[in-house]
């Protein structure tokens, strides 16, 4: 080893850089560990090898296609409810608002006796301003989010079930499989399509379609950009030129357009809406988006995560299906995967902004 | 007032600090702040009408109710010159500030900018003038890359209106260029912000503030909460700043730092302009002892003798502060 090596390779390897800028590259598996998604993406295909092992049944096309369809139904709204956290706010409301969409197209059709999307329509603008109304009183007021919201999802929940009542002197409402353009909505929200023999549910590709839709307004847009400065420090991003109150309300009416579209979906593969329904949801939609590596804070986080987060919720809940164990292990399951992905993100956020 | 009276800085500031100062990197003549006493107006600066106050303050006041906050100070900044503005907690500088960044109107005296007179109803107003402010925390979001701050809510884009999409290639290449003319070398602009040192992200706020067309920039103790080399390396930043003719309002409670960086002195106390003086008119021990309140300390330091025991004789600078002290506060020199 001859001294003169390292010592005449120095001078000319440092570029202008390195005496001021002492910020040198960091490793590229540091680099790595602090996206968002690498977590949870391990955490997926770890849950999804187990089953694969542990239940036989898993391995063909069908259950698979299972799997997925139950995974796009927590994925499509967990991608909103992801977007919304990563501005750094909470919808808890998420959950009955899907069913107050449903019941709202469901019941101005049948009642008014006008073709379905007429209802889809209404509900559309039900739903959005549901979410406007959430993002104003926030705003305005100041108050958490959660508090907001659980207000919202309070008031909501007695009104499903209570003009539901009203309207149809039933807890649900009436089946509208024979009105106009029901087959033609059925298409679009809730029809299957064949893949080798196996019959795949469309909300799988609205899933994935809304998920790429989101990563390119998140990492490649001026809106995303806001949207992580909004929930990573409010006030700064206000100081700079941000439009922190149009952020915030167009995330949270986000969150009502995925309330509808899930809505519809369930509107129109079952025909009928049970009021009383969505209890709950919004956890499980709060839970995919940590699991998926969004920060509970704010300001940190992906549109990608929250898919393989809302994708190992529904490789858990069908595996423990098909491994022929007692279902009632599902939320302790869950429980567990979402503290271990909590302590996971506490970590890569440690590394990731370690000096 | 507001201030963050967290008073974090240093104490021998000078000794460690003199060295310390690399020149900017990128316009030459940046020779270390702290041994020129002439005021930098014929290098660089505009040439014509460098003289005109770019802001100026005419015997302005602020009261909140019946506090009165700051009375009659009269303080101008002009373009290739640093105006430090010094002051203990309390003493009004934030008022000052908020003044002349547009958050609060002046409820006395006048606000100038290019001689008009004016009156700003939010920061924007001043941003629109050209004088942007750097407050202490409020200037980056932690977790974002460096190349995102810079152009947070001014960013770059290309594309018709659906695709419009964020020009990434342009904006790296925008924030880098600009970083590097201010002596802020960075290899990876992907960092998320948080991970630089306290020092640098200020700088990377001086940097933004003056590639978006800031003529005055106000710096809100950018110093208080750092340590001495990073100190160090606001300082710098300050003087590229000057050398590129911008105004700069340097807001401190550090003596030490406004004295090498700074062309005019001002020292507010109790809301009301102390002392007022050119570089060449005061010296940096004059400026400590107006700054903490020469007679004060004095006061003081007997009133612990008393309390605890204090061996006032060997207190440092006990000689300097009680020779200097005049009776009344004012008379600079």
């Amino acid at each position: 080893m001859s001294a003169a090596g390292p010592a005449a390779a120095a001078p000319p390897a440092p570029g202008p850089g390195t005496a001021e800028g002492r910020a040198t590259r960091r490793p590229l598996a540091l680099r790595l560990l602090a996206r968002p998604e690498v977590g949870v993406f391990l955490g997926a295909a770890a849950v999804f090898v187990f089953f694969l092992i542990a239940a036989p049944s898993v391995r063909s096309g069908s259950s698979m296609a299972t799997v997925l369809y139950q995974s796009s139904t927590i994925g499509l709204m967990a991608l909103p409810v992801a977007l919304l956290m990563i501005g750094g706010e909470f919808d808890l409301s998420a959950g009955v608002a899907v069913i107050t969409s449903a019941l709202t197209a469901s019941m101005v059709s049948y009642q008014l006796t006008v073709n379905v999307w007429a209802g889809v329509v209404v509900a559309l603008v039900l739903s959005l301003a549901i979410g406007a109304f959430n993002g104003w009183m926030m705003v305005r007021t100041g108050l958490p989010s959660f508090l907001v919201t659980l207000g919202t999802f309070l008031i909501l929940q007695g009104v499903n079930l209570a003009v539901t009542k009203l309207v149809t002197d039933n807890v649900a409402t009436d089946d509208i499989s024979d009105m106009d353009g029901f087959g033609q909505a059925k298409k679009i929200f809730a029809s299957s399509f064949d893949v080798g023999g196996v019959q795949v549910k469309i909300t799988v590709v609205w899933w994935l379609v809304f998920a790429a839709l989101a990563t390119w307004v998140l990492l490649r847009t001026k809106y995303g950009n806001w949207v992580f400065a909004v929930g990573g420090d409010q006030d700064s991003a206000r100081a700079v030129g941000v439009p922190v109150t149009f952020t915030k309300i167009t995330l949270f009416m986000a969150v009502g357009f995925g309330a509808w579209f899930v809505g519809m979906h369930e509107l129109f593969s079952f025909n009928t809406v049970q009021s009383g329904e969505g209890v709950g949801q919004e956890l499980i939609y709060i839970a995919a988006s940590v699991i998926g590596g969004c920060l509970l804070t704010g300001g940190y986080g992906s549109a990608i995560g929250p898919v393989f987060g809302a994708f190992m919720f529904g490789m858990v809940n069908q595996g423990i299906v098909y491994a022929g164990w007692n279902p009632d292990w599902f939320k302790a399951f869950l429980g567990v995967m979402l503290l271990g992905a909590t302590l996971v993100n506490l970590w890569v956020r440690r590394t990731a902004t370690r000096r | 007032m507001a201030d963050n009276g967290t008073g974090s800085t240093d104490g021998p500031a000078p000794e460690t600090l003199a060295p310390e100062p690399p020149a900017p990197k990128a316009p030459a003549p940046g020779a270390p702040p702290g041994d020129e006493g002439a005021p930098p107006g014929d290098k660089g600066a505009p040439p014509s009408d460098h003289d005109a106050p770019i802001v100026e303050l005419r015997g302005a006041g602020k009261s909140y109710g019946t506090v009165r906050a700051l009375h009659d100070v009269s303080l101008a900044v002009r373009a290739g010159r640093v105006t430090c503005v010094l002051g203990d907690n309390g003493a009004g500088k934030s008022t000052l500030i908020k003044i002349i960044s547009g958050l609060h109107r002046h409820s006395e005296g006048e606000l100038l900018v290019d001689g008009t007179p004016v009156r700003f109803g939010t920061p924007r107003d001043a941003l629109a003038r050209g004088i942007a402010t750097v407050y202490q925390d409020l200037a980056t979001v932690p977790l974002m890359p460096v190349w995102r701050n810079f152009f947070l809510g001014s960013e770059m884009t290309k594309g018709p209106w659906p695709v419009r999409r964020l020009d990434i290639a342009r904006m790296k290449r925008t924030a880098d260029q600009e970083l590097r003319s201010m002596g802020i070398v960075l290899d990876d602009l992907d960092r998320p912000i948080g991970t630089l040192s306290g020092g640098q992200r200020q700088s990377v706020a001086i940097a933004r503030a003056v590639y978006f067309g800031a003529r005055v920039l106000i710096l809100d103790e950018p110093t208080a909460a750092l340590g001495v080399k990073q100190s160090g390396v606001v300082l710098k930043y300050i003087a590229a700043a000057r050398e590129r003719g911008l105004g700069v309002v340097f807001i401190t409670h550090n003596p030490h730092h406004a004295y090498m960086v700074g062309d005019h002195f001002s020292v507010l106390r109790l809301g009301t302009l102390e002392l007022s003086a050119d570089r060449g008119e005061v010296s940096l021990e004059e400026l400590t002892d107006h700054m903490a309140g020469g007679a004060e300390l004095t006061a003081l330091k007997h009133e612990l003798a008393q309390v605890s025991g204090v061996d006032v004789e060997r207190l440092p600078g006990a000689e300097e502060v009680r020779a200097p002290v005049p009776g009344s506060p004012g008379e600079g020199s």
